[in-house]
This record gives C-alpha cells, structure tokens and sequence, in this order.
C-alpha cells in the first residue's frame, strides 16, 4: 500500500503539479489567441511577443519595487507590478492597433494578410524587448521559494517521496482559476462582454444592432494584452524571463487554441491542458512508478519514457497535426468567442 | 413626403449598378411590400435604404431629415429597425440575448419590451435560454423580428420574413407583423409570397433588374392582370 502512495505522490510531483502548472500558463495564452480570433479574425502571430512584452515592463517596475524595498512577502513583488505592466501592454497594442492594424480593417483585409502583418507586428516588438532589456536571462523572483518542501513532506507522511509545491506553482494555478472565472463572467454577464460575443458571431448583425465595433475592437486588445501580460509574467516566474523563449512558446499555445477550437475560450482553457498533459505524459521518465508498483524482484535498465524530453516541442506539433485531420474544428467546434 | 423614402436610388456592391434610379417608401402605420424575381434586387435595395450600400445617386429621407449620409448604426438609433435576408440572429447566443443585444442602444429598463416581445411570440418565452442557432427555421425568423422590435423602431424593415417557413407560421407571422404595424410603425418588408403579402400591403412594389417596375397599392397589384400574369402565377 505504501508503495501506491510513493508511486502517486511521484506523479503528483513530476506530472500533476507541473502539468497543472504548465497547462494555466498555456490556457492563458491560448486565451489571448483565441480572443483575437474570435473577434478580430486572425491568427495573431505577435502574442508570444506580447506576452514578452508585459512580463518585461513587469520585470523592470519589479527591479524598481525591489530597490525601493517595497514587497509583498511571501508574494513574489512581481504580483505588486503586473497592473503597470498591463497598463503599458495595454498602450502599446492599442497604438499598434491604430497605426497598423486598423488601416487593413478598413479596408477589409483578408484574414492571411493580417497574419502576415502580426508576423512583422511580431519581429518589431521583438527587436524592441532585446533592445530595452537584452536578449539574456532575467531572473526576477523574489518571496518564498516553496510552500511546501519535499524533505517536510516526507517527514509529514513518512513517504519516501517527497511532494514540493513550489510558491509560483500556486501563485500561477490560482490566478489562472481566478483569470479564467473572471473572463467567463464578464463574457457572458456584462453588456460588453455579450456585445463582444455578438460582434465574434455576426459583425453585420451586430452594427444593425448598434454595437459600436471600434469599441469592441479596443475592449478585445485591453482584454489580450491583459491576459498576455499576466500570462508572460507567469511563466517568467515559474521558469526565468528570456525574450526568445517566448517565441518558441507560441507553438504549444496555438496548439492549444486549435485542439480547444479556435475562437472558443472553453476549448482554448481546455486545450492548454491537453497540450500541457500531452507534453509531461509521453516525456515523463516512468521507471520509479513501475518500480513501485511492479513486482519486488523487476529490476529497470532504462527511464521507461516514450519520448525523450528533447522532443517536447514535438508533442504539440503532433498533436497539431491530429486534431487538424481528424476534427479540425477542435474539441469544441469553435468561431465564435 | 413619405415617413420612409428611397429615392432616385442608383448604386451597387462594385463597379456595375445593381439598383438603377429605384424609389421605394413608407408610411407610418402601413405596410409597403416590395415583390420580384429572384436577383431584382430586393435585398440590395433594402441595403440601399439601411446604408449598407454605397449610392452613386438618390437620397433617403426618414422622419422629416434626409439620413443618407448616415451609417446603419446610426440609424438604428435614429428609430430604423432592420431584419435581413440572412444570418439575421446570434446563433451561438440565447434567444434572450439576441433580444438583448437588439436593445444594445438603450440605456433604460428593457424587461418591458423582453415581455412584449415573448407576448407576441410566445414560443421564444418558452425557448428563451437556448441558443438561437438550435431553433426552427420559424422560431429563428421570430427571434430576428423581436431582435429587432427591442429597440422600438419607428420603422422595421423585413426582408422576407417568411422564408423557410410552413404555411401556417406564414400566415401567424403576417398577422404579427400587421399587429406590429397598427402600433404606427412603419413596415417595408421583401416578400417571395406575392399574392399572400400584397393581400396585407397598403402599397407594393414590383422590381424587375433593379428598376422600379409597377408601384401601386397592393389590392391594385393584385388587380393588374399584366403583374398577376408574370409576377403573381396567373
Ligand atoms: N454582396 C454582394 N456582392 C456583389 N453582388 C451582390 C451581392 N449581393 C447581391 N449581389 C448581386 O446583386 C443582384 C441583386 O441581388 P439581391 O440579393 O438584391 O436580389 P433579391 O431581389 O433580393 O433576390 P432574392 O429574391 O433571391 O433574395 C444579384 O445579381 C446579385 O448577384
Ligand atoms: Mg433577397
């Protein structure tokens, strides 16, 4: 018996947690994605820049807090300085809203076009994030370390495997809890929130409505640059901020908005964890668990992984690719927010 | 002057003209029907007086001030309530807020136009908290008037209203639709059932490409042997 409670609190560990971890900060940024879509009807290629983007102005008010001593123990400050960052993501979308994205609304770009122009919105921002803050690593978290130690753990159960719960493994599963209620509610019980469903289902119908589209279009980029803002920080927190990290995290969250059907925020919650799960299942090292709960005589030469961790990037790209044949339309059949 | 009037309409989607010196009106509290074949450009012309249509020519006047140079939006709170052909409810929202929305524009209490909407068309009542894309052919049309009921418009435009529908929803919805219009509200309306439609129309209009091709009252129109001939079946 106590080996089935050292097999779980090893996947409790290594997996769940981390999962749970992983799959918040994906469905946050799918999240984002999919508002884009839903609303604005392309594929925004520039959103993991723009989660870089806010995690980086969050860093620098973070650094300044930090000199002037101000925390918020056991917190990370960073939670003290997501607001300003928000508030800067926020002006900065809007301007690029209006100098670049609005003159192909206008005049009713295809969809491809202002992909194509999100990957050049993508590339600006960039250059500007290695240009403020440099390419490198930046690691700005302060607080408490874990809210749980292994070794307490262990002492607590008499387990001889340890449990950790690490301060930005709660902080970020609670806030997506919290971000994601919040989103729900204001999309499906404020005037503006259903406003904003109305214009994502039937923009004709909408204007005939009176809905003021210009309105919904800036609520959209307040709402994206809010969530890739706290997303951003999010990962910065948990893992460490590098610019170029978060391009590459733009292939698990696109995933995850297309597994969840894109255009829909359920799915797109929903995908994040798939991906996130699918990732940790298959490069997961299963060796201690079937060793726990095999026979006392098995002895294992390998990890017991089905893939290798290297090839984690690859588990969403193949998932993409399945999910894109056999229901394109995503888990959730989506198109409209 | 009429309440509602299109007039020396002349414009299209691109460079060829669809609509070519087309007039079309209404009176408040009556119905004016607009009838032809398919592609005459009915729908166009109705877009034409909603503002969805860029003019090359013509002017639309509504209440005593020339609106042409107005958006569909505002219009809309100008007093113009208009139900197109197509896509005309949210589908993936419920059947009570696409009356919502319909009443975006308002600041004040709408729980009194919700209920008189649902006592006009008692079934939404029933179907309120389901998604408008799961109702009926007939019940959807029902949500696509009442959305646009919710602002009290002093004008409802109806492009064919009666589309997809069974004989019997026809006939029940032309008699809202005429309850409508002794609230004195103006009612422009396409309509594919000529002989049903021109039997309830104060006045009618036959296009044929665009062009206004017989304008009377509708008990004329149904009169004239050379509209039932060609337009009415015999
Ligand atoms: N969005 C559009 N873009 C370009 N051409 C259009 C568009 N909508 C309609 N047309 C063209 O305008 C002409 C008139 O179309 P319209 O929809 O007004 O006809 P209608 O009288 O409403 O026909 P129906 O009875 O089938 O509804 C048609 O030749 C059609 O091809
Ligand atoms: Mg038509």
């Amino acid at each position: 018996m106590v080996d089935v409670f050292n097999a779980l609190t090893v996947l409790g560990n290594f997996l769940i947690i981390p999962g749970l971890t992983y799959g918040s900060q994906l469905a946050l940024g799918a999240l984002g994605v999919t508002l884009v879509y839903g609303v604005l009807r392309f594929s925004n290629f520039a959103h993991g820049e723009t989660m870089a983007f806010g995690a980086m102005i969050t860093i620098l008010v973070t650094w300044g807090l930090q000199a002037a001593s101000i925390s918020i123990q056991p917190l990370p400050t960073a939670l003290l300085a997501i607001p300003v960052g928000i508030v800067v993501t926020v002006v900065l979308t809007l301007l690029i809203d209006r100098f670049v994205y609005r003159y192909h609304r206008d005049r009713k770009a295809n969809p491809v076009i202002f992909l194509i122009v999100s990957i050049g919105v993508m590339f600006f921002m960039g250059g500007l994030i290695r240009f403020i803050i440099g390419p490198g690593d930046q690691i700005f978290f302060d607080g408490t370390r874990f809210i749980l130690k292994a070794r307490e753990f262990k002492q607590m159960t008499g387990l001889d495997e340890g449990l950790s719960l690490r301060m930005t493994q709660a902080v970020t599963i609670i806030t997506a809890i919290i971000i994601v209620a919040a989103m729900f509610w204001f999309l499906n019980h404020t005037r503006t929130g259903k406003s904003m469903r109305a214009y994502s289902d039937n923009e004709n119908l909408a204007l005939l409505s009176g809905i003021n589209p210009d309105r919904v279009v800036m609520i959209t980029w307040i709402l994206v640059a809010a969530l890739a803002t706290i997303a951003g920080t999010l990962y910065g927190l948990d893992k460490s901020f590098k610019p170029f990290v978060y391009m590459q995290l733009l292939l698990p969250i696109f995933a995850s908005a297309i597994v969840g059907g894109v255009g829909n925020p359920l799915g797109a919650i929903a995908g994040g964890y798939v991906i996130a799960f699918s990732e940790l299942i298959l490069t997961f090292a299963y060796k201690k668990i079937i060793l726990y709960l095999g026979p006392e005589t098995l002895e294992l030469d390998s990890l017991v992984q089905i893939l290798g961790t290297d090839y984690k990037i690859a588990v969403s790209f193949i998932i993409l690719v399945i999910v894109l044949i056999i229901k394109p339309t995503g888990l959730f059949s989506g198109k409209t927010i | 002057m009429s309440f509602l009037l299109g007039e020396h309409m002349t414009g299209g989607y691109g460079a060829a003209d669809i609509l070519h010196d087309c007039s079309i009106g209404v009176e408040k509290g009556e119905i004016a029907v607009i009838v032809g074949p398919n592609g005459a450009g009915k729908s166009t012309a109705m877009k034409a007086v909603f503002g969805m249509l860029p003019l090359r020519k013509g002017r639309i006047v509504f209440d005593g001030s020339d609106v042409t140079a107005l958006k569909p939006e505002e219009r809309v709170v100008k007093g113009m309530g208009f139900v197109p052909q197509t896509h005309n409810v949210f589908t993936s929202m419920t059947v009570e807020e696409n009356l919502e929305m319909g009443a975006f524009i308002r600041t004040d209490s709408i729980s009194d136009s919700i209920s008189q909407v649902y006592d006009l068309f008692p079934i939404l009542k029933e179907k309120r908290k389901q998604p408008a894309g799961e109702l009926s052919g007939g019940q959807r049309q029902q949500v696509a008037v009442g959305r646009a009921l919710m602002t009290h418009p002093k004008v409802l435009m109806l492009d064919e209203p009666t589309a997809g529908v069974s004989p019997i929803v026809m006939d029940e919805l032309f008699d809202r639709i005429i309850e409508i219009a002794r609230l004195d509200v103006a009612i422009l309306m396409v309509e594919q059932n000529a002989k049903q439609a021109l039997e309830i129309a104060d006045k009618g209009y036959v296009l044929v490409q665009g062009r206004n091709r017989f304008t009377d009252t509708g008990e004329a129109l149904l009169a004239n042997p050379e509209v039932r001939k060609a337009f009415l079946g015999g």
